[in-house]
């Protein structure tokens, strides 16, 4: 123990006299020696602190000890590390712990869950939202072939991207004690793979969808009556809306603020090249995190409304064309715009044939 | 079961940076990385002061906790571990760990940062030979029962590692020695030298 502490000075004996003085000598020589050191070490331990105190670095204080927990430094930090900027203590990092794991990870959970729950219960106790009136079997054009690809593909990316997400997030709950590590390890790394790369991807589509879509979606002020009549879930009334009505518009406009800042905060956590700090990416990834929960959630919704929710709304965006009596019934000002547009199924058979491809070359009746 | 850690006596620390070419040289660590960084604080100035740090073993350790791949274990001794097989590079070990320990091979677009490296204690990582273990982690001292080189090479022995208890142990003594009011970390005027003494020892 003293090892570690003594500073006490060593005298080295010097033997001037030869060898001839025997071996006695020398033992006699080492147990003064091994003595005094023991009573110097004794003297060290009472008299040194005057001679400590002298010679002490002037300490850092513990004002300065405070900043330096609080993660402030001055001007005068040095940091050996080859290209390092940190903080001696990097303190908002708990904060994003805390934040990440007590509050974004589980809410975001029960708001996905709960989203699931409350449409599976919709679905059980209300049902799937039929057609009042039978079908005309005559149809409108409603999307462009390229429309439909370009949803389909901002749809697959979001889908792809809101799994990998979430993978991210929640999988290690999950995966790795049901498949093992060597599953695990690939399911991960082709997760952060995926959403690294594709997240891009998708931030193009998604800024070119929302401009393709901006004339439709037009806040006007029979979207407001739609959203007092809770779209048409309730009483019996007639709610008006036009190519897009109220919940499409929302959906569009969510898209178009928290989409894109989810967009914006991906390419932040995406580039660590640029050198962004810890502080910035911390941030980027509570908003993306909170954002991309959110829309997912969200997504839930829309996705059930288009494909199991309304009858006859999915076959809009697979086939183009949608039936006359759904048009009336979900978007009457539209349809009192197009109707005469209306083709039965020999008619637009008929025109396929005219023009050998229906849906790239016509163009959406506005 | 030991609790290992480190600890760098401020007093002491010369800035000379032994601890971080030791670790270095111990480990072969990769190009660009560095395991253990000295930090100057208030640098050219009186009351200069340099600290050693490294990833430090935390207890409650805020890289394990945020992982999402977690990859991160703590060995019988205390020692925080991760596997590279399962890293995934996505930094966030490096977001929320408060000493700056995990460092990555490259900073490149779309996230590729290669696989975390970090602090080992000197205490390799798994992996299926002693080889493999040596190019992913570096040396695995512990395992021969040795301390990390860094600590063992310390002139000044400012930088001590081991277990929790004989380095507190060892920097109790060294307090009660210096017996002055700025013998531990800070000259807080309320501390008097026992109870700085006393805290120091504190366990757990
Ligand atoms: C331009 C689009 C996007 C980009 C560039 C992007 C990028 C990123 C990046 C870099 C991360 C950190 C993960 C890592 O590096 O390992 C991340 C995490 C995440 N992203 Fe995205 N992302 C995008 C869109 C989305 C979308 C649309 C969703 C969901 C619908 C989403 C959901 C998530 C989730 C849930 C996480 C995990 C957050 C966490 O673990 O704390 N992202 N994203
Ligand atoms: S890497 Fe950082 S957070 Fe993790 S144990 Fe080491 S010091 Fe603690
Ligand atoms: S960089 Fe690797 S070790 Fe760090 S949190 Fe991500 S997966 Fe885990």
């Amino acid at each position: 123990m003293n090892l570690l502490t003594a500073q006490a000075p060593i005298r080295v004996p010097r033997s001037g006299k030869g060898l001839a003085l025997g071996i006695w000598r020398f033992l006699v020589v080492a147990l003064v020696l091994m003595l005094s050191l023991g009573f110097t070490q004794l003297a060290v331990a009472q008299a040194e602190p005057d001679r400590e105190m002298r010679t002490a670095a002037p300490s850092i204080s513990a004002d300065q000890w405070r900043q330096v927990r609080s993660g402030e430094t001055d001007a005068n930090f040095r940091d050996s590390r080859f290209d390092s900027n940190y903080n001696l203590i990097n303190s908002s990092g708990e904060t994003w712990r805390q934040l990440r794991n007590r509050w974004v990870s589980p809410f975001g959970l029960i708001a996905i869950g709960g989203m699931i729950a409350v449409i599976a219960l919709f679905y059980f106790i209300v049902g799937r939202k039929r057609l009042d009136e039978p079908r005309t079997g005559r149809k409108l054009f409603r999307w462009s072939l390229l429309m439909r690809s370009l949803h389909w593909t901002v749809a697959t990316l979001f889908i792809t991207l809101a799994l990998t997400g979430l993978n991210l997030l929640f999988g290690k709950f999950v995966f790795r004690t049901l498949f093992g590590d060597a599953v695990w390890a690939w399911m991960i790394s082709a997760s952060k793979v995926l959403h690294n790369y594709l997240g891009p991807i998708f931030g193009v589509l998604l800024v070119v969808l929302l401009i393709s879509l901006l004339k439709d979606n037009i806040p006007k002020k029979h979207d407001w009556v739609w959203f007092k009549k809770g779209g048409g879930l309730v009483g019996k009334g007639h709610v008006d809306a036009g190519f897009a009505n109220g919940g499409e518009k929302a959906w569009y406009w969510l898209l178009a603020s928290v989409g894109l800042i989810v967009v914006a905060s991906g390419f932040v956590l995406d580039f660590p090249n640029y050198g962004q700090g810890r502080d910035t990416m911390q941030w980027a990834n509570i908003i993306h995190a909170i954002g991309a929960l959110g829309l997912t959630a969200v997504s839930i919704g829309h996705i059930y409304i288009g494909t199991l929710g309304t009858e006859g709304s999915i076959e809009g965006m697979t086939t183009g064309y949608v039936d006359e009596t759904w048009a009336k019934e979900h978007h009457n000002l539209w349809y009192e715009e197009v109707k005469d547009q209306a083709m039965s199924e020999e008619e637009m058979a008929a025109q396929k044939t005219g023009s050998n491809s229906g849906g790239a070359s016509a163009t959406k009746p506005s | 079961m030991a609790q290992m850690k480190f600890m760098c006596d401020a007093e002491r620390c010369i800035e000379c940076n032994g601890c971080v070419t030791a670790c270095k040289n111990a480990n072969d660590v990769e190009w660009g990385i560095q395991r253990r960084r000295v930090v100057t604080l208030n640098d050219g100035e009186a009351d200069e002061m340099s600290i050693s740090v490294a990833c430090m073993h935390c207890d409650d350790a805020p890289c394990m906790a945020v992982c999402p791949t977690d990859c991160f274990y703590k060995t019988d001794d205390g020692i925080v571990l991760h596997d590279k097989d399962l890293c995934i590079g996505c930094g966030y070990c490096l977001y929320a760990c408060p000493f700056g320990a995990p460092q990555f091979p490259q900073q490149n677009a779309f996230g590729e940062r290669g696989k975390m490296d970090k602090c080992t204690f000197c205490a390799g990582g798994p992996a299926e030979s002693k080889e493999e273990e040596y190019q992913k982690y570096g040396s695995n001292r512990i395992a021969e029962g040795k301390l990390p080189l860094c600590a063992e090479m310390c002139s000044t022995k400012a930088l001590l590692a081991g277990d929790a208890q004989d380095v507190a142990d060892i920097f109790r003594q060294r307090v009660v020695h210096r017996g002055h009011k700025d013998g531990a970390w800070s000259n807080n005027p309320q501390a008097s030298a026992d109870n700085l003494a006393y805290d120091a020892a504190r366990k757990g």
